[in-house]
């Protein structure tokens, strides 16, 4: 279906752009890489008034290092994540997790910075954001504030943007060192996940100082998973019993995760334990 | 065209398809892959879905494929964009993807086969391997409703063979 006539904005900078959302604020909504947006226009679930476009600004379209964080515009592209060396040595999580987001042509337009602004509680990026404390920096005409990953998201489909807001960068700490894996298990190719964990691990003198696990598709956001980190610390790679109790509590802490189509509750959460492991040992594996 | 859209504000389009530059005013909510059949008037670009799956629409937009059904034209203006109508061999014949559908049979009905060519277009473009793991992950977003994907692997295999693309290499 044809989507809805809108009014268009095409600002050539950010500037321009925060003026537009100041002055249109819930009547406008932002088009990035439109991977989101478009098809729920398309069903005519969403009629925007204006559309702001920000196709044109390309100061958002930036991956950079700077103090020990990655640095990547809203504006750059699921596959520019995956095909980038910067990320690949500096943030291998996120290369992964951008790598298997949709299907390639999807992966062609959508943009990092419409995703979390989408917040759908099964983003790739969510499980990669919230092990490693990712961040969100936000601009509006009033200027811009940094919120951490799991703050900014508050349920599905819900973020704390305000509506004269929009996100500028996404920042994520450095972890080229750490030993890291991203496991999602979708029904069929291109699906959302059913579930997705990121893990990260650094060792010191051949045993866990420190585990970050992250969960996506199995709770109502993407989250940290404490308990199951807390689990692993002190063992050895290898530890058929640690990755076990670390899945357990994996488990536990997936009680929120929704009944849907695509997978009930209890199955959710059986798949973001069975991936934990697999996750751990693919990380861990000859360490 | 039935879309509905008789009253919506209008914007300037100039596109580059196939290296000739269409440029039209176009309604703000026209699709790409209206704006590419019936502006262009280039029709191997189907609409095959409302909902982003089936990639009948795939098109080779500034170096990578797009679904253009999940793109306002304007949001192509500027750019360059390759359709299986701008697709040619070095002697000016089919490409070697094009000959290779052709000798392995690989289409049935034909109406997801260009979506499938320009997606494969851009990942052996990139150095895609011709490995079947590889292969399948590239066509992840192309549906074939006749099911004749055996045949399509074949000629992607046979089409990497004419490109002299390895058949394992360190992926993309």
């Amino acid at each position: 279906m044809y989507p809805a006539g809108f009014k268009l904005y095409r600002p050539a900078s950010l500037e321009e752009a925060l003026k537009l959302l100041d002055g249109f604020g819930e009547e406008a909504k932002i088009l990035a890489g439109g991977q989101s947006l478009i098809p729920l226009m398309r069903l005519r679930l969403v009629k925007p008034s204006y559309i702001i476009y920000l196709g044109g600004i390309d100061e958002l379209r930036t991956i950079a290092v700077d103090d020990g964080m990655v640095s990547l515009g809203a504006l750059t592209t699921h596959r520019e994540i995956a095909e980038s060396r910067v990320v690949a040595e500096e943030a291998p999580l996120l290369r992964e997790a951008a790598s298997v987001i949709g299907d390639v042509q999807i992966r062609s337009m959508g943009t990092i910075g419409g995703s979390v602004a989408h917040a759908d509680p099964a983003m790739d990026y969510g499980a990669v954001l919230a092990a490693m404390d990712g961040e969100v920096v936000v601009a509006s005409v009033k200027g811009v504030r940094i919120v951490r990953f799991e703050d900014f998201i508050l349920g599905p489909f819900t973020t704390r943007l305000e509506p004269s807001e929009m996100i500028v960068k996404i920042r994520i700490p450095r972890h080229g060192n750490w030993l890291t894996a991203y496991e999602k298990f979708a029904v069929r190719p291109g699906d959302l996940a059913v579930a997705g964990i990121a893990v990260a691990i650094r060792l010191e003198d051949g045993i866990i100082a420190e585990a970050r696990i992250g969960v996506t598709g199995a709770g109502e956001k993407p989250f940290r998973a404490y308990n199951a980190e807390e689990a692993l610390v002190g063992a050895e790679p290898g530890d058929a019993e640690a990755y076990k109790r670390a899945a357990d509590e994996v488990y536990k802490e997936c009680r929120d995760a929704p009944s849907d189509e695509r997978a009930s509750s209890w199955y959710r959460r059986e798949i973001a334990k069975s991936l934990t492991v697999k996750a751990l040992r693919r990380a861990l594996d000859g360490a | 065209m039935a879309t509905g859209n008789g009253g919506a504000e209008k914007t300037r389009v100039r596109v580059t398809v196939n290296g000739r530059l269409v440029e039209a005013e176009v309604p703000v909510n026209m699709l790409f892959v209206h704006f590419l059949r019936e502006v262009a008037d280039v029709k191997s670009v189907h609409v095959g879905c409302d909902t982003s799956h089936c990639g009948a629409c795939t098109v080779v937009l500034n170096g990578r494929a797009v679904k253009s059904c999940t793109l306002f034209a304007f949001m192509a203006d500027g750019g360059e964009v390759l359709t299986l109508e701008g697709l040619r061999g070095s002697d000016g014949g089919l490409h070697p993807l094009q000959e290779a559908f052709h000798e392995e049979h690989a289409l049935q009905c034909g109406f997801c086969t260009p979506g499938i060519i320009m997606t494969l277009y851009d990942y052996f473009g990139r150095g895609g391997d011709a490995s079947e793991e590889g292969l399948r992950r590239a066509l992840e977003g192309n549906l074939c409703r006749c099911t004749g994907y055996v045949n399509i692997l074949r000629a992607a295999r046979r089409a990497a063979a004419r490109l002299r693309i390895p058949r394992k290499g360190l992926g993309v």
